[in-house]
């Protein structure tokens, strides 16, 4: 059980409007108080347990995103906040984006919204809670995400 | 070496990370009452590290963990030491062992956030280290001897002797906490600067180690307060309540600054007061053997 009572979480932004980073931050103001999850917004990912991932991704920032996500020790889980970062978002045919985090990736749980309220991003992060200690039990280990040296594509 | 002794070893080893877990419950609750939230439960410390110990360990290097060993070892000698009244000179020597250790840890990942955190908590032992050995002199000044269990010969507790040091103590002890105004060695509150300062490469069991060490090094640090009227346990133990009173509530009313600002204070205000007072001491209760 203690995992889920001290879910640490890194908070990355991958060609995010900032409009979803404003509500995650506010989840950790006064009025909805994520720490009393025992939530603490962590800077580095190899002391979080939880990633949330906000924006659509683009080949500027892909290999930083897979980079982090190598980075966090297991269990992990992948919480995509946003349309954005959900499915890409009104941004899906941009000609530098690539998609949705889905895309590169393995994604556990989804907050849908443009952008979501801190009450929903909450909930994601309660629902990953469940699904951090299933993977513990199951000793699911997060595989490496090969990167690349040049993700762009010719036709881009 | 006793069983009444052994005894003592063994309360300390158990009994001293179950306060200081309780004692960092209570600052993170109190924090978040001061700031109008509702906070954690008061044994989330204990939840944060049963958990960093289920999680994966993630080194740079192999080495990287011993070096925490070397820290939590090293805080509970002294504080194993400060519980028997031994040599406080040697105590602040066993202890500045165990800071040097995170250092060197910090250093050794190659990350440059580390090494700034690391850099940056040298600043932080150069500017509490001199009030520490005058803290000592003191003592020995007022008792003929460096050792702590003399402390009980004196006619009046040490805070009438030195109640300047006192206060410069006071602000050691918010550095040594790692609290605002002094927290940019390493914080939770730090990211967009510095990561996780000198703790950055550090994750799972490693993490969980040196927060057990903190538990071992908050009782240490109030432990010194404590030694302040350590005639009278419950006005001793005030003394200790007071100080992490102050730590917490100049935590919550001012912002992290520079480290120049900080040497500053303590070579300057901190360290001149101590000095003022240890010329006192000379002049008024000094008994040239």
């Amino acid at each position: 059980m203690t995992l889920a009572k001290s879910p640490w979480i890194i908070h990355v932004n991958v060609n995010s409007c900032n409009g979803c980073d404003i509500e995650v931050v506010a989840c950790l103001t006064p009025l909805y108080d994520a720490e009393r999850f025992g939530v603490l917004n962590i800077g580095t990912p190899k002391q979080a347990d939880i990633m949330v991932v906000t924006g659509s991704v683009n080949y500027k920032n892909v290999n930083v995103l897979k980079n982090l996500y190598n980075q966090v020790p297991d269990p992990k889980v992948v919480l995509a906040v946003g349309a954005c970062a959900s499915t890409g978002g009104i941004f899906h045919d941009c000609y530098n984006v690539i998609g949705g985090v889905d895309q590169v990736i393995p994604v556990d749980a989804y907050v849908p919204g443009c952008c979501p309220r801190p009450e929903a991003i909450l909930d994601g992060v309660v629902a990953a809670l469940s699904i951090l200690e299933n993977k513990k039990k199951g000793n699911v280990k997060g595989k490496e995400v090969k990167m690349k040296g040049n993700e762009v594509p010719s036709n881009a | 070496m006793n069983s009444f002794d052994i005894l003592k070893i063994v309360l300390v080893l158990i009994g001293a990370p179950i306060l200081g877990c309780l004692i960092a419950g209570i600052d993170r609750k109190l924090t978040a009452r001061l700031q109008g939230r509702v906070g954690p439960p008061l044994l989330q410390p204990y939840y944060d590290v049963v958990k960093l110990f289920k999680k994966d360990n993630m080194i740079v290097h192999p080495a990287q963990n011993f070096y925490v060993v070397i820290y939590v070892v090293f805080v509970i000698l002294s504080l194993l030491m400060l519980v028997f009244g031994m040599d406080m000179l040697m105590i602040i020597f066993v202890y500045t062992i165990s800071s040097v250790a995170l250092i060197v840890g910090g250093m050794s990942t190659g990350s440059p956030y580390a090494r700034v955190g690391s850099s940056r908590e040298i600043m932080a032992i150069l500017s509490y280290e001199p009030i520490l050995i005058l803290y000592a002199l003191a003592i020995y000044l007022l008792t003929g001897t460096f050792k702590l269990s003399a402390l009980s010969t004196l006619s009046s507790p040490l805070l009438a002797y030195i109640p300047l040091i006192f206060i410069s103590m006071l602000f050691v002890m918010n550095i040594k906490f790692k609290k605002s105004p002094f927290d940019y060695s390493t914080s939770h509150h730090a990211h967009q600067e510095l990561v996780k300062g000198m703790l950055t490469e550090y994750s799972g069991p490693g993490l969980g180690g040196i927060e057990i060490g903190h538990f071992y090094e908050y009782v240490f640090l109030l432990g010194l307060m404590f030694m302040f009227w350590s005639s009278n346990i419950i006005i001793g133990l005030l003394l200790a309540v007071i100080a992490f009173l102050f730590v917490i509530i100049m935590d919550n009313i001012t912002a992290r600054v520079y480290w120049q600002w900080m040497l500053k204070v303590s070579w300057s205000i901190l360290l001149i007061i101590s000095i003022a007072n240890i010329l006192i001491v000379y002049y008024f209760y000094f008994k040239p053997a």
